[in-house]
């Protein structure tokens, strides 16, 4: 539903200003143009995004979301106490955080769906259920796949380069998401 | 050195697959297939949604958004020119993922600007999304501070994202 109204905005935004500018043909060539660059962006990011996908299946089976779990315990023993007494929900969050570490969003969203409901308590959201939707928007990433192939489809020839600054990125809207949602946890009480 | 972390990766996780006699290539091969699915699943959606990202930079609208807000970004050192992005990121993550694929074709994948929009989309979330489907799975109305302090998280995301690519190249 969102997203027609959003489509319907663009479309309509885009013949207004085209006619303010007087700008028809151009915008009637960039149509087809459009549809056509968005299938050339699929395809020249297919093979990086099969490839990670191809890579993501055999660590998942290998279960090194578990292993890498095992050293963000001390964490999210404090990001989330009620790991203490449910050992399934340390499980659920452990292997969304991994997932999300890993770029594999696509893997993570069930994880966390499932620690969501573990954690939610009656009808207004926990203060750790705001922590793990905070967590999951920030998506810290140690590779961003779908980036990199993304670059990679569009001739970059060093498509990796970026990550040192999608580290530092992704640390501190994590950290500084998670310190607003501390504070405003103060302040918002339930109502 | 980091020129060798992907690949050493690669062989780090095969290996071990290998020693405990798991079939490797089959997995492999597995996961590349569902990676197809993916693909097959978010094609209609980056073609409607690069038609419309393209209509907006023909008819001068995309400049025109971003001249508006140029004030405000430039304040806070983010890239003017990535202001589309920036307004979409939260709300479609295939309508992101094209509006930043054409900022990096239009200025180079290694431009400032492409750089910048690279590091923006993997380095935050479509929040909203994020936000709706947690919430309803978990059956909780009263969302509370979530959201704020999610966009607040997506703002620190396209600031660092700008002062990073700045920093680091």
């Amino acid at each position: 539903m969102v997203m027609g109204w959003i489509w319907t905005a663009m479309l309509l935004i885009s013949i207004f200003f085209s006619w303010l500018t007087g700008n028809g043909a151009g915008l009637s060539a960039s149509v087809l143009q459009g549809a056509q660059a968005g299938v050339t962006l699929a395809i020249s990011m297919a093979g990086g995004l099969c490839l990670w996908s191809g890579i993501g299946h055999l660590m998942t089976h290998m279960g090194l979301t578990g292993k890498l779990a095992c050293l963000l315990r001390p964490i999210l023993v404090r990001l989330f106490p009620e790991t203490r007494q449910d050992p399934d929900l340390a499980a659920d969050l452990s292997a969304n955080i991994c997932a999300n570490l890993l770029g594999l969003g696509n893997a993570a969203t069930p994880m966390g769906v499932s620690a969501a409901k573990r954690i939610a308590a009656g009808d207004s959201a926990t203060d750790s259920l705001c922590r793990l939707v905070v967590l999951n928007s920030a998506s810290i990433q140690l590779i961003p796949a779908n980036v990199a192939a993304l670059r990679a489809g569009l001739n970059c020839n060093t498509p990796f380069d970026i990550l040192p600054a999608v580290w530092v990125t992704s640390l501190c809207s994590a950290l500084l998401g998670l310190t607003a949602a501390w504070i405003l946890g103060k302040v918002w009480r339930h109502d | 050195m980091i020129d060798y972390m992907i690949p050493i990766l690669l062989l780090a996780i095969s290996l071990p697959a290998l020693r405990r006699k798991e079939n490797l290539y089959g997995l492999l091969l597995e996961g590349t297939q569902q990676g197809l699915h993916i693909l097959s699943s978010i094609l209609p959606a980056l073609i409607l949604l690069l038609t419309a990202v393209h209509m907006l930079r023909a008819s001068g609208a995309a400049e025109i958004i971003s001249d508006v807000l140029a004030p405000v970004f430039s304040f806070f050192g983010i890239p003017p020119e990535t202001a589309l992005l920036v307004l979409i990121r939260p709300i479609s993550g295939s309508a992101a993922l094209a509006v930043g694929a054409e900022l990096m074709a239009s200025y180079g994948v290694d431009s400032r600007i492409g750089r910048t929009a690279a590091v923006m989309l993997g380095s935050t979330e479509t929040t909203f999304y994020t936000v709706s489907v947690y919430f309803s799975a978990a059956g909780v109305s009263r969302t509370r501070y979530a959201i704020p302090a999610a966009l607040f998280g997506d703002f620190v995301g396209f600031f660092m994202a700008s002062l990073s690519v700045k920093l680091f190249f």
